[in-house]
């Protein structure tokens, strides 16, 4: 019989940080949405083809998203600065309390991370790193918070075009920014929709270290 | 404070010695696992005190039951923070909708709930704050193909005699009374041209080349009454200025609020002219306003009422749950 323990992984404001963000982050895009159906030009395809077009007229109706556009901007210029506060808290606190040291890739996490994914895939059948955060999830983690700052200085550029007109320049104009704005978004919800594929097939324990701060180990073990 | 919180047991009361069923993430991690193994069974043992002081305390060997003992405190140990972080979670949550909720039920101001009305506000007086006129748009002459593209009637919906058009300008010095321009007046001041990125608040934008006068030189050929009533002098004092112009179309059911500052600004034009020809009917002739530091709601088309004011005018959008401000 294996001897148990409880391991402290993930910090208090980890914690917290993270489940403020989800709302907050769903709310940011809900009124996004709001703001969006205005002018929804975006697609995928090419030419006169369209694969595509975000959103399908359906998608509008079944969530309610049109006719809210003075509605989503108020809603959005609120919750941004809540969005950016609580994601300056997390970079901050991960680099004053060096969190950041599992957080961030390095040079193996990249071959490291093709591992994992070839793993996930059941392609793989060796061994994986037995770590707080394997490449891959390195990568992802530190992808995500570089897609708020993404979001961030977009959102501005979008917000304040002529006052900041040389952060738009460097985003490739008003327009590339608001693409990119766009862009950012649906990559938040490709992020989670893995994400929450990946913590079901974690588990439990897993889970639940993300609320209570400890997982159940048995000793000695690396993880 | 729940039961489980209450040191229960000596070992796993938290003390700092390895002997804790809780370990400290980094403890774990910057320990070698020798190290783990060699304190093992020291842990898994129970620790006998001699009876003499000063004994040396003797390990016996782990067994299966101290063990079960062991894991079975883990276990609840563990339940316990769970259900703890669960209860906590859960009053966040609560917390969270009740706050949600609440922000949705407040009364309305100008179309939005009036919490979401105030960072409005406060976003404005930050973004006024931040604000400097010489911050320019880009100027896209020669860089981009120039676009044409129409959004919005309101208060075009009459025909439009352009010969017979004046504007109205109200809250001139030493004037009580409006005073009426023709075009003719407006021409006359220096003419200016500008190739901008027109940006609606739907999120299209359109590059288009506009010409007519700055804002700065029409009030500076009729000069507003200043708050001291001294004679007008932009460029030294211009706090002096009446802080808000209102501008309207002539059947004023379309009106918009503009700050002096964003008035000020050198690429804030009272234009006569679209891509090279004189303003059509759709796009506000004979005179509009256009400015790259507001939305294309603020530029209004077919002017006929310029207001000074020190009160804010009131604005058709933001009436409708828009910010007032809305500034680029």
């Amino acid at each position: 019989m294996p001897r148990l323990e409880m391991r402290a992984k993930h910090p208090l404001a980890i914690r917290w940080c993270h489940w403020i963000n989800f709302p907050l982050l769903a709310v940011m895009i809900w009124s996004g949405l709001w703001i969006y159906w205005a002018n929804d030009v975006y697609r995928i395809g090419a030419g006169s083809h369209t694969l595509f077009k975000f959103f399908p007229e359906g998608f509008y109706t079944a969530l309610g998203l049109k006719g809210h556009l003075a509605e989503g901007m108020a809603w959005h210029f609120f919750f941004m600065w809540f969005f950016a506060l609580n994601g300056f808290v997390y970079v901050f606190y991960t680099i004053l309390s060096g969190e950041w040291r599992y957080l961030v890739p390095n040079r193996h996490s990249f071959r490291e991370a093709i591992l994992v994914t070839l793993h996930d895939l059941h392609l793989y059948k060796g061994g994986l790193p037995a770590r707080k955060f394997n490449g891959a999830q390195q990568i992802a983690y530190t992808s995500i918070i570089l897609m708020g700052c993404g979001s961030l200085l977009t959102g501005l550029a979008i917000y304040k075009p002529t006052q900041f007109a040389w952060l738009a320049k460097v985003l490739g104009g008003y327009q590339a920014a608001r693409f990119e704005h766009f862009w950012l978004t649906i990559g938040y919800v490709a992020f989670f929709a893995i994400h929450i594929a990946q913590v079901v097939r974690a588990g439990w324990n897993n889970f639940r270290a993300m609320v209570s701060g400890y997982e159940l180990v048995e000793e000695g073990s690396r993880e | 404070m729940s039961e489980s919180s209450k040191p229960k047991n000596p070992v796993a009361a938290g003390s700092p010695t390895p002997e804790s069923p809780v370990q400290g993430a980094k403890a774990a991690e910057t320990q070698p696992p020798e190290r783990i193994a060699a304190n093992a069974p020291a842990a898994l043992g129970s620790v006998e005190t001699g009876a003499g002081l000063g004994a040396a305390p003797k390990i016996t060997e782990p067994n299966p039951n101290e063990l079960a003992r062991w894991n079975d405190q883990v276990l609840r140990r563990m339940r316990s923070q769970t259900r703890r972080s669960f209860v906590v979670g859960g009053a966040a949550i609560l917390a969270g909708w009740a706050g949600w909720h609440w922000l949705h039920t407040r009364r309305e101001d100008g179309g939005v709930s009036w919490p979401l009305r105030r960072a409005l506000d406060v976003n404005e007086q930050l973004a006024r704050d931040y604000f400097r006129s010489k911050r320019l748009a880009p100027d896209f002459h020669g860089k981009a193909p120039l676009e044409d593209r129409v959004n919005g009637d309101l208060g075009l919906e009459d025909p439009i005699d352009v010969e017979a058009w004046r504007l109205s300008v109200e809250g001139l010095a030493g004037r009580p009374e409006p005073l009426n321009l023709a075009l003719d007046d407006i021409r006359k001041l220096p003419r200016v041209e500008m190739t901008t990125e027109f940006k609606c608040i739907e999120g299209w934008s359109a590059v288009m080349q506009w010409a007519g006068v700055r804002f700065t030189d029409f009030m500076a050929a009729y000069p507003p009454q200043t708050q001291s009533g001294d004679p007008l002098d932009i460029e030294n004092s211009p706090e002096d200025l009446p802080p808000y112009v209102g501008m309207a179309t002539p059947d004023s059911t379309y009106y918009v609020g503009l700050d002096m500052e964003s008035m000020l600004h050198p690429q804030s034009l009272l234009a006569y002219e679209i891509n090279g020809a004189p303003l059509s009917d759709e796009h506000g002739a004979p005179l509009r306003l256009v400015t790259p530091v507001k939305y294309g709601v603020k530029n209004l088309k077919r002017i006929g009422t310029i207001r000074y004011s020190r009160a804010r005018p009131a604005d058709y959008w933001a009436e409708e749950g828009y910010d007032w401000y809305i500034g680029l």
